[in-house]
Order: C-alpha cells, then sequence, then structure tokens
C-alpha cells in the first residue's frame, strides 16, 4: 500500500512541493502513451503501404494509349520499378522529411501539397465540431440528469435517439433545407474567408449525431455517478448542492463521456468527408474522395495516414484527460 | 445461464410491443423488395420521359414520384433497400462466420494461443476502418463485392471479441472437460459444444452489425465510392436526393426516411434481443 | 435540561416499487453531550431514522413527524435539514470507503469543508483540517492530506470519514455502525477515538449498532428497535442487567459470552422479523415471542414510560412494571 509521496509534515497549500510532484508523473504518462502510440502510426503506414501496392495492374493502367515504351518511363521516375521494400523504405524516409510523393493525377502537385492546402479547412471543421459537440453535449446531458424526469430529460432523450439513428449524410441535406432554402438563415454552400456564417451549417450537421450521444452519455453517467454514496455523503457534510455535482460528480461522470472522444473523434473524421463533400469545402476529405474516385494511390494513402495521425492524437489527448480525472489510472501508470 | 435463445428469452421478447412491430415493419420491408417491383409497372432504369421530377401522387402510377430522369422513385427506393440489405446480409454472414470462429477457437485455446489472436484483433480495432475500407475500394476498384469484402473485413472484429469472452466462460464448465476427457478434438467439441451455446449472443450482435454495415455502405454509396450508379443503393439515392433539395425534396425524403427506419428497427430489435437474453443488462 | 435533538412519531415509507413502512411512529429525545444507542437487527429501521432526520432519503422516501434540533423543524418543505447538515449534525457511515470521493485528495475534501462550513480563509482552513486529520489519531497526517481515499487502508479511511465528519464543528454526532465494516483489533480503536471526541467537542451521539459489545462502551443510554418501532429504551447499565421487553432479553442472551460457549447451546430468537410492508395487528415481535398471549395478537403495545424507561410490552419482563 503506497501512500502519496511525503512531502513535508507541514502541507504548504498548494505549495510548489505538491505541484511539482503532481507534474513529474504527468509527463512519464505522456511519454508512455507517446511511444505505444507510434507502432500504431508505423502500422497504418505499412498497411496502408501493402494494400496500395497489391493492386492489379499499376495506376496507369487507366490512361489511354500509353505506349509502352512511355509508359515504363513514367513507373521508373515514380520508382515503381524497384521492389517492393525498398519503395517502402523510401517511402518512409520521405514522410520523415513531411514527403508524402507526388500525386499521380493531379501532375502539378505533391501530395504533401494537397495535404496542406486542405488540412487547415479539415481541422477547422473537425475541431469545431468536437467542441460543439462537448460544449453541448455535455450541458445538456447535465440538464437532463437534474431535472430528474422532468420535461427537459424527455425531450432530451428523445433528441438524442433521433440524432444517433440520423446518419451525417441525411443530416446535412436535412438541415441544409430546413435552415438554408427554407428559412434562409444561412448560406447553401461555400466556403469564403470572410463569411463566417458559411461555417455554422457544416459544422453544425457534423456534430449532431455527436452531440446526441454524449447528451444521452453524460445523462445516464451522472444519474448513475448521483447514486454513490459519496454524494449522500459529501451532502451530509452540508455542501451545497452545486458543490456537490460540480465537485464532487461530474468528474465521476464525465468518465465514459472522455472514454468516449476517441471514438467521437473517429466519427467526425469519417463524417467530415461526407460534410465537405456536400457542403463543397476546400479540405482534404475532398481531395481524399476525388483520389478514391480516381485511383490516385499516393494521394490517398497519404491522407490515410494523416487521418490516422489525428485520430491517434486525439486519442492521446482523450487518455490525459481521463488521467486528470481519474487519480487511480494516474498512480498505476506512473509505477 | 442460457446463452442460448431459450423460452424466457423469446417470451420476454414477445412482450415488448415496440421490438414485436419493428421485426413485423422489418418483415414488411422484405417482402415489398422482394414482391414489390414486380407489382409496380415501372422497372428501374425505365425512363418515364413525360413524367420527370413528379412529386408524389402527381404522375399516374408513380406513387412517389419520379427522380431527374424520370426513374419511378419506389421502384428504385425498393431495389436500393434490396442491395442495401443483400450486401448487409453478407457481410454480415462473412464476419459472423470469421468471428464465431476466430473467437470461439481464442477463447477455448485460452493461453498463448487466445492472447495472439486477441493481439492481432486489438491492432485491427485500432486501424480507421472507414479510410482503409476506402483504400481496399481504391485498390480492388468500386463495386458490390470490393464493399462486401472490405466492410467483411472489419465486422467480425466486435463479435470475435464477444465470441472470445462467452467462449471463455464457456471453457470452465464441467461438460467441456468430459467431452476433452472423452477423446473429442477440438473441432469436434467447438462445433457441438461451444458453438451452440453462443447463439445467443451472436444473434444479438448479428442484428446490431446489420445496421453499422448498411450505414457504412451508404456513406460510402453516397460519396461515389460504394455501389455505382446505374445500380441503385440506398446511399446514392440520397447522394441524387441531396443534389435536388430545392427542386424535388421527395427524391431525399423517400431513400433517407426509408434508410432511417430500416437502421432504426434493427437497433432497437437488436436492443430489445439484448435485453430479453439477460434482463440484469437493463 | 432542554433536548438538542427531538423526535416525534417520526415515520418514514417508501413509495415505490411497493409501499413499504420502515419507520413507524417513533418517538427519541436527545439532550446536549448524551450518548444514545439504538440497537436493532438489520432491516430495524435504524439507518432509515437518521437518513430521514438529516434529509438525506432516497428520492422514494417519505418522512412524516417531527424533528426538532436545536428547535428548528428539520421535516420541513423543501430542503429544511439542509442548514442542520455538517454544521449542526454530523454523520459518520458504515462505509467509509464509500463517504469518500475517489477523485479528490483527503486534504481537499477536508478544506472544502472548513471552508464552506466555517468560513475560514483557504489557509487557515488547511492547518485546521491538518489538526483534525492529527485529532483521529492518524500516524501521518502530512501525508494522509494529499493522499487519495484509495491509498489508504480501511481503518485510515473511517478515521478520515470522521475526521469530515467532525470538520464543521456539529454539535450532534450520527454514527451509522462506524465500525462494522472494520477488523476486529480496529473496531475498539475507532470506539475509543469516538469516545474521545465526542468528549472532548462536547457533541451529543446517536449511535446506530447491532452490536451489543459496542454500545456498552459508548452510550449511557438504548434504545432497542424492532420492525420499525422502539420497543425499549432506557439506561445501558440497567437495561443491559435487567431487560424489560423480551426482544431485549433475547438478544442478550444471543450474545456470545464465553459461558454460554461452554454451556454448549447458542442462545437464538426462533423466527424472523416479519417482512418489509407487511401490516401487522397485534405486537410485532408477538410470533417469536416465549412470553406470548392472546392479548398480544390482538392489540400492539404502547411505549409505557416507567421511572427512567420505557417499554413497549403486555407482559415484561420485570414484575415491578407490568400494568
Amino acid at each position: 500500500m503506497r501512500l502519496a509521496p511525503a512531502a513535508a509534515t507541514v502541507l504548504q497549500p498548494d505549495g510548489a512541493m505538491r505541484y511539482k510532484c503532481r507534474r513529474m508523473t504527468t509527463l512519464a504518462f505522456v511519454l508512455r502513451r507517446l511511444l505505444g502510440a507510434i507502432p500504431t502510426l508505423v502500422l497504418v503506414i505499412a498497411l496502408s503501404f501493402m494494400l496500395t501496392r497489391l493492386a492489379p495492374g499499376g495506376p496507369f493502367d487507366e490512361e489511354q494509349a500509353l505506349p509502352p515504351e512511355i509508359r515504363a518511363n513514367l513507373e521508373a521516375a515514380y520508382g515503381l520499378d524497384e521492389p517492393a521494400v525498398v519503395q517502402f523504405a523510401r517511402y518512409l524516409r520521405g514522410l520523415l522529411h513531411g514527403d508524402f510523393g507526388p500525386s499521380f493525377k493531379f501532375r502539378d502537385f505533391t501530395v504533401g501539397e494537397l495535404i496542406a492546402d486542405g488540412l487547415p479547412v479539415s481541422l477547422g471543421l473537425g475541431a469545431g465540431a468536437m467542441l460543439l459537440a462537448l460544449g453541448f453535449g455535455i450541458p445538456v446531458g447535465v440538464l437532463a440528469a437534474l431535472s430528474r424526469r422532468g420535461l427537459a430529460d424527455r425531450f432530451v432523450m428523445a433528441f438524442a435517439v433521433a440524432g444517433m439513428s440520423i446518419p451525417v449524410f441525411v443530416v446535412a441535406p436535412l438541415l441544409t433545407l430546413v435552415f438554408a432554402l427554407w428559412l434562409r438563415w444561412l448560406p447553401v454552400a461555400g466556403w469564403l474567408p470572410g463569411r463566417p456564417s458559411d461555417t455554422v451549417l457544416p459544422i453544425v450537421a457534423l456534430a449532431l449525431p455527436v452531440i446526441a450521444f454524449v447528451a444521452r452519455l453524460t445523462r445516464g453517467s451522472l444519474l448513475e455517478v448521483l447514486r454513490a454514496p459519496w454524494i449522500r455523503a459529501a451532502r451530509a457534510r452540508g455542501l451545497a448542492e452545486r458543490a456537490v455535482i460540480l465537485r464532487h460528480a461530474l468528474p465521476a461522470a464525465l468518465l465514459p463521456v472522455v472514454s468516449y472522444a476517441g471514438p467521437a473523434a473517429a466519427a467526425v473524421l469519417a463524417g467530415s468527408l461526407v460534410v465537405e463533400t456536400y457542403f463543397g469545402l476546400p479540405g482534404m476529405g475532398r481531395h481524399l474522395v476525388q483520389g478514391a474516385l480516381n485511383r490516385d494511390y499516393t494521394l490517398v494513402m497519404g491522407m490515410v495516414i494523416v487521418y490516422a495521425a489525428l485520430m491517434i492524437a486525439f486519442n492521446l489527448l482523450a487518455d490525459l484527460a481521463y488521467a486528470a480525472l481519474d487519480p487511480r489510472i494516474r498512480r498505476e501508470r506512473a509505477q | 445461464m442460457t446463452l442460448g435463445l431459450g423460452r424466457e428469452a423469446l417470451d420476454a421478447l414477445r412482450r415488448d410491443r415496440t421490438a414485436v412491430v419493428c421485426l413485423v415493419v422489418l418483415g414488411l420491408l422484405v417482402l415489398a423488395t422482394l414482391a414489390g417491383p414486380a407489382l409496380l409497372d415501372y422497372r428501374e432504369d425505365e425512363i418515364d420521359w413525360s413524367h420527370m421530377a413528379a412529386a408524389p401522387f402527381e404522375a399516374p402510377g408513380h406513387w412517389l414520384g419520379t427522380d431527374r430522369l424520370g426513374r419511378d422513385l419506389l421502384v428504385r427506393t425498393l431495389h436500393g433497400l434490396r442491395i442495401s440489405l443483400a450486401i448487409a446480409l453478407a457481410a454480415t454472414l462473412v464476419s459472423l462466420v470469421i468471428g464465431v470462429a476466430w473467437g470461439a477457437l481464442a477463447g477455448f485455446r485460452r493461453g498463448r494461443t487466445d492472447a495472439w489472436m486477441m493481439r492481432f484483433v486489438d491492432v485491427l480495432y485500432s486501424l480507421p476502418q472507414v479510410f482503409f475500407v476506402i483504400i481496399l475500394t481504391v485498390v480492388f476498384g468500386r463495386g458490390s463485392f470490393t464493399i462486401l469484402v472490405a466492410i467483411g473485413a472489419f465486422g467480425w472484429l466486435t463479435m470475435a471479441r464477444i465470441v472470445r469472452g462467452q467462449a471463455l466462460a464457456l471453457r470452465e464448465r464441467e461438460f467441456i472437460d468430459a467431452a476433452i476427457v472423452g477423446g473429442a478434438g477440438t473441432a469436434r467439441i467447438l462445433a457441438r459444444h461451444v458453438v451452440p451455446n453462443l447463439l445467443g449472443p451472436v444473434i444479438v450482435y448479428a442484428t446490431l452489425t446489420l445496421p453499422q454495415v448498411i450505414l457504412v455502405e451508404s456513406f460510402l454509396s453516397f460519396l461515389g465510392i460504394g455501389i455505382q450508379e446505374p445500380l441503385a443503393s440506398l446511399g446514392n439515392l440520397v447522394a441524387d436526393g441531396a443534389a435536388e433539395l430545392e427542386t424535388a425534396p421527395w427524391m431525399l425524403a423517400v431513400p433517407a426516411a426509408c434508410l432511417m427506419l430500416v437502421v432504426f428497427c434493427f437497433n432497437f430489435l437488436g436492443d430489445s434481443l439484448r435485453d430479453a437474453l439477460d434482463p440484469r443488462d437493463r | 435540561m432542554s433536548a438538542l435533538l427531538e423526535i416525534r412519531a417520526l415515520t418514514v415509507d417508501f413509495l415505490a416499487p411497493r409501499v413499504v413502512r420502515a419507520v413507524d411512529g417513533v418517538d427519541l429525545a436527545l439532550g446536549p453531550r448524551e450518548r444514545l444507542a439504538i440497537v436493532g437487527e438489520s432491516g430495524s429501521g435504524k439507518t432509515q431514522l437518521l437518513l430521514a432526520c438529516t434529509g438525506l432519503l432516497a428520492a422514494n422516501g417519505r418522512a412524516t413527524g417531527s424533528v426538532r434540533f436545536e428547535g428548528r423543524e428539520l421535516l420541513g418543505p423543501g430542503d429544511a435539514a439542509a442548514p442542520a447538515r455538517g454544521r449542526g449534525i454530523g454523520f459518520v457511515f458504515q462505509d467509509a470507503g464509500g463517504s469518500l470521493t475517489p477523485h479528490r485528495r483527503i486534504g481537499d475534501q477536508l478544506i472544502e469543508v472548513a471552508m464552506a462550513a466555517r468560513g475560514m480563509p483557504k489557509r487557515q482552513a488547511c492547518d485546521e483540517s491538518l489538526a483534525m486529520l492529527g485529532r483521529v489519531r492518524l500516524p501521518d497526517p502530512g501525508s494522509t492530506m494529499n493522499a487519495y481515499p484509495h491509498e489508504l487502508s480501511g481503518g485510515m479511511r473511517q478515521r478520515a470519514a470522521i475526521a469530515l465528519a467532525l470538520a464543521a464543528r456539529p454539535r450532534l454526532l450520527f454514527a451509522d455502525e462506524p465500525t462494522s465494516a472494520l477488523d476486529v483489533t480496529v473496531q475498539a480503536e475507532v470506539m475509543a477515538l469516538l469516545d474521545a471526541l465526542c468528549r472532548d467537542f462536547g457533541m451529543a451521539l446517536l449511535l446506530v449498532t447491532h452490536d451489543l459489545g459496542v454500545v456498552a462502551a459508548l452510550a449511557g443510554r438504548i434504545a432497542v428497535m424492532y420492525a420499525g418501532r422502539i420497543v425499549e429504551e432506557g439506561d445501558t447499565d440497567e437495561l443491559l442487567a435487567n431487560p424489560a421487553h423480551p426482544y431485549t432479553a433475547g438478544l442478550l442472551a444471543s450474545v456470545l459470552s464465553l459461558s454460554a460457549l461452554e454451556d454448549g447451546e447458542l442462545a437464538t430468537i426462533p423466527g424472523a422479523p416479519p417482512r418489509a410492508g407487511e401490516t401487522i395487528q397485534g405486537c410485532r415481535f408477538e410470533p417469536r415471542c416465549p412470553r406470548r398471549r392472546e392479548r398480544c395478537r390482538v392489540e400492539g403495545p404502547r411505549l409505557e414510560a416507567g421511572g427512567t424507561s420505557r417499554v413497549a410490552c403486555h407482559y415484561p419482563l420485570d414484575a415491578g412494571r407490568s400494568p
């Protein structure tokens, strides 16, 4: 049974000593998780590479009437005539320099440039959707739980079920229909830099299913935590109800929500493909879909790697948040 | 601990009225997809030049209107549903077979075999599914078969995990030991003792996997990477409808409603099955 | 001596899934610095009694009657008991681990109470909390301040829980089976601790337990509860020496002692308490009572005072007390 590291026997209120102890274990924890994430990323890269090389025929098969010598030259230029392992090694080395290779279809651009072109938009979209989902879904779930089967609760639950059953590619046109075409509050599509109202529909459409799930999850979790004996004990100490809920109930109730943040990010990233395509947003998703339709191997591969990296990064963040909320995890991992 | 679908479970299910309604609705829909197109006047690729983009009930014989090319929407939706259901069923079947075999073997063997097999599952699980499915469509070309393989390649993972858990529990029971002592081989024990007792959870999760597969396939078809024109899938019907939103909103409404109805019914049915099998979970 | 806590006709019902009466018309009074132990088996309603007084019943519970603490009614509309919780009445729960919030350090939880209930600035609250951990005889208060509940042993957790209950300096302490979940060796220490703390802080104590051994050491008066009602109440030494109610006598007899073991037979009270929710016409203990007569089945006995004690029985044991 390990006690907390004994600081001084005289406690310094929020003293530097205590703070330093906490920070050190967090750093160790972060490093460990980072190291664990790298193999997954390498696996994704290797798998993508292997799959694209498996394709019957090469990327130039669809070009009509290419004389064989020119095709051979092209293939040599792209390094496609070398053994697979060599190609993989070269690709990895390129990745470390941020070079994803050339796009086979957009001859004037490298994949890296296309990624850089679309990344800010996609990141903005995704981050906006996640922030909206958590920032709106959690309070809504809390309110539903606190209203104890009142009107707010029923309304939220009905909305949650609806939101979870409607796929993103139905939500997007639906919202457009209601808010852009009928009510005319928002523009239909487009992404002009100076027009923030462009961002509203895409972000909301992307976030909606996640909001629904987060609200439902938060509500259920909080209801369960409120039944715990230590909540009753906190009230028995005379603490105000608001303090009990905010400081004693909520952090424990949010644990399942934070666990869900990882899968939620995956859903948001996948959904962004639809949203970007439908609203015509100049993000990575649109390039990815185009690349898939054109069978542009390097582009697809590069994009998938970036998306995977984003998901891994987000999962790491979610893990950190979980450890921040649940001290037991922190101690176990640090030891 | 009955793992099969016992009488108790069926009774509980029958009592849940909404679940029964869902089952009936699904049955009707399946019937409609099989018999409907034969009963209706138009074929799915038949162009009615005189009634293009007609609203529901406007044009004679076109109950739910037509699309931009004058094709009957009801027939196309039914065909789309048929294809989506077929792919979902096939992919789920593949997931089931692989998942059950994998999970049962891992749970039964325990020890190192189990550890390696499940580690493989964990690794695949951590990959971004949708994106790899996209890579597969790039590699193997678009179309129904690729979609089936791609979705099936990931669908078996959850099933394997669940089956493995159940198999682990089953392994502890005496009748398995008795069978082993009796000289039965692994395959035989798995086939005759383990798998029949797993039917319950397998059916539950198969029912819950179907709507997931339908959603993934529709998602891909919406983007144009899945089922290809002129074949109709609920996904690309929704995509067509989304493009004509201002002028012909029914083109979106009909396939979207159909899709959501099917997904909702399967999800609800699966949830009810799960509750019926294990009341403690409620 | 004016009463610190006055309970009159307290009744606790649970409405769902069926209507169940857990406490049925209890009258009790406690003066400042007095110690009363409520003894009874599981299901007798003693815990619900404590929860009802402090407004901590579950959502489907309803308390009626009157509970006055320092003159103020705690069973009023809204959360009338709220001002009394912590500051007036402290509560030590049976499961100490369950009364500490798992994701917050012990020190934070103590400081929180000190600041909220006693309006101290943080620095002072820190020092006070540290001192309190010392008062509950924890070996290393500084470490404990920094620790999370899951890092402490069972006994240490209970001491920390006691410190939390006392942090707001209540005048009355409710203790619900404070030692039942602890090892026997630790039990004695914790009981001694409670004794000392009540003395030092001048608190009254309402102790709920099923363990008669614990009672004798700690409480001046005992109330015996059975099936939601008080069946006997009186001075500890008197009651233990000369129990009036047959149930009390049965309880005492069933307590293992060396002499009982030597005789070879364990004394038990045959039968079982009435199931929750059962309505009974006569005396509730009648089916199991060795002294029962016709009257007992028909008419429920009322608590009758006799000297410094009360008993609810038609045919109590002490001949001098029968009506």
